[in-house]
């Protein structure tokens, strides 16, 4: 069942316009990803979504509600974290869950909130005194404990360490095992590609594919490399026999495996067949990025991060 | 429902957490009033220039009730609320069902209780420690608390409407806050200043406040110039700060 169902989405900043005709529907309970380069329109989509900003032309649904006509009783359903949205320096972790609880019909417990995002022992810490992670994760409570159907994640890793960042995806994991249907914003392909059981690419306000992670680089036809290092004299004719391989080059003592399909079972095959011990393998396979730079023709912009 | 007890639970306890704010807005007029009533010997003699009333009588307190309304409008309200549009508070706010105008109804009943209360304390250890008299026309010193501090949060309202940032407002309360306390009496009294000087103060929401708040200690009924000047204010600023409030 579609639970957002956005149509012709347009909206425009004095003569700029930023959103340009989105259409998408998002089902219940999974994890859809808006992913694409800075300024492509993802923030504005999501807040038209959320019902902070007014559309310019199109409609959206949110489980039958008008994000503008009915912003009072979509707000308590739907919670959102925004990209750069701070908390008064000195709010402890617990006054600021308790306070955003009060707010809701049928809060969730804040305190076991509080303890599932680990800030259990930060209850009596003020703001201020958290570091990001912490604070982001506090930002995603925050956004969980009014009970929401729908949840609005808007670039929650950025400026995160690696570490923190993977804390942070396990959170939203566990968020759609609640079965909260999660509309994740963000520019990082790898999270994307962790986190997202469908994603839209978008790009100058339109959307560029929509797929699965797995969907989107399988649209993307490109080479694969294999590289290893035999542990014994091998045959290059081997592996050009095989119709996944294009070619065989050899750098030193390493040999590089160029081809389609399933190269990695083609080649690791064909080497255990001849009992060739394959050392220090490694695959190269076509990523969101290579997917990105197919479906747009230029590369992702990373310059802004 | 804008009015939300938690929202305002929570903002006195920011509130009370910044120790600054609190002392510039209670404890410090309070202790200028008790501090220079009991060591400036000629603040407790009946002074002609007064008409005979002594300086602590009705000038020194009134001045002291106008800093701390003054500083709670001009300064601790527009400063608060400009940090929570830089951080985004309201905007986070604008995303649950309640509306940020909440935050703004709970910042404003969190001045008015804290400069009602500061005035209370203000007229009472004045009374007990320096023997000022109790307002003789407590009713219409009640109505020109209330006007004045409206007039005053309104200009308020209409700086942290106007500022960018929080750094912007800082210096531009300042900027605005000190001349307007100097035309208020606060350094030299109404009755001593020039009299164009005084024409001015006349015109200023400082200088009619604090003349008001003076006469309805005295005993004496506020001249009517003067609350029109404080009503006239109120309707100013109040509008433009309407007007071009953002909440992002």
């Amino acid at each position: 069942m579609s639970v957002i169902v956005v149509s012709d989405l347009r909206k425009q900043y004095d003569q700029k316009v930023v959103v340009d005709g989105l259409s998408f529907a998002v089902e219940e309970g999974e994890i859809f990803g808006i992913l694409g380069p800075n300024g492509a329109g993802k923030t504005t989509t999501v807040e038209c979504i959320a019902g902070l900003r007014k559309p310019d032309g199109g409609s959206i649904s949110v489980h039958g509600l008008d994000p503008q006509r009915d912003a009072k009783k979509l707000h308590h359903i739907l919670g959102m974290q925004l990209q750069q949205s701070e908390m008064p320096d000195k709010l402890k972790v617990a006054e600021a869950l308790e306070l955003y609880a009060s707010f809701y019909e049928n809060p969730a417990d804040w305190r076991e909130l509080m303890a599932d995002v680990g800030l259990k022992d930060k209850a009596d810490s003020a703001y201020n005194k958290l570091s990001g992670g912490q604070k982001q994760r506090l930002s995603i409570a925050l956004a969980l404990v009014g009970s929401p159907k729908v949840a609005i994640l808007d670039e929650l890793t950025t400026g995160l360490d690696p570490a923190a960042r993977r804390d942070t995806w396990e959170l939203i994991e566990h968020v759609r095992d609640r079965g909260i249907t999660v509309l994740l914003v963000t520019h990082f392909m790898e999270e994307a590609e962790r986190l997202c059981d469908r994603l839209a690419l978008i790009d100058g306000g339109k959307i560029v594919a929509l797929d699965t992670p797995a969907g989107l680089v399988s649209q993307v036809d490109t080479e694969q490399k294999v590289r290893f290092r035999p542990a014994s004299a091998l045959d290059d004719t081997l592996l050009t026999a095989l119709p996944e391989v294009s070619s065989v080059e050899r750098h030193g003592q390493q040999v590089v495996v160029t081809g389609t399909g399933n190269l990695v079972h083609a080649v690791t095959s064909v080497l255990a067949q001849h009992q060739i011990v394959a050392m220090d393998l490694r695959a190269e396979q076509a990523s969101l990025d290579d997917a990105f730079i197919a479906l747009t023709g230029r590369r992702f912009d990373h310059s802004a991060q | 429902m804008l009015l939300q007890k938690k929202l305002i639970l929570t903002e006195t306890k920011l509130f009370l957490r910044e120790p600054a704010a609190v002392f510039f807005v209670t404890v410090l007029p309070v202790a200028l009033l008790l501090v220079l009533g009991l060591s400036v010997p000629g603040f407790r003699d009946a002074d002609p220039n007064l008409g005979g009333e002594r300086f602590i009588d009705a000038q020194f307190p009134a001045m002291m009730v106008l800093l701390s309304v003054t500083m709670l409008a001009l300064s601790t309200l527009p400063a608060t609320l400009v940090g929570y549009r830089e951080k985004g508070v309201l905007r986070r706010l604008s995303t649950t069902p309640v509306r940020p105008g909440s935050l703004l109804v709970a910042q404003i009943t969190i001045s008015a209780v804290v400069g009602v209360v500061s005035t209370a304390v203000t007229l009472a250890l004045g009374h007990v420690v320096l023997d000022v008299p109790v307002p003789r026309m407590l009713a219409a010193f009640a109505g020109v608390l209330l006007l004045g501090a409206v007039a005053l949060f309104s200009i308020g309202l209409w700086l942290a409407a106007v500022a960018a940032s929080a750094r912007v407002v800082q210096g531009v309360s300042a900027a605005v806050m000190f001349p307007l306390l100097f035309l208020g009496g606060m350094w030299l009294p109404r009755d001593l200043m020039p009299s164009p000087l005084r024409a001015v103060s006349d015109f200023t929401p400082t200088g009619a406040f604090g003349q008001a708040l003076r006469d309805t200690m005295g005993g004496h009924a506020p001249s009517p110039a003067h609350l029109a000047v404080l009503a006239g204010w109120v309707l100013l600023a109040g509008i433009s700060a309407a007007r071009m409030f953002r909440w992002e």
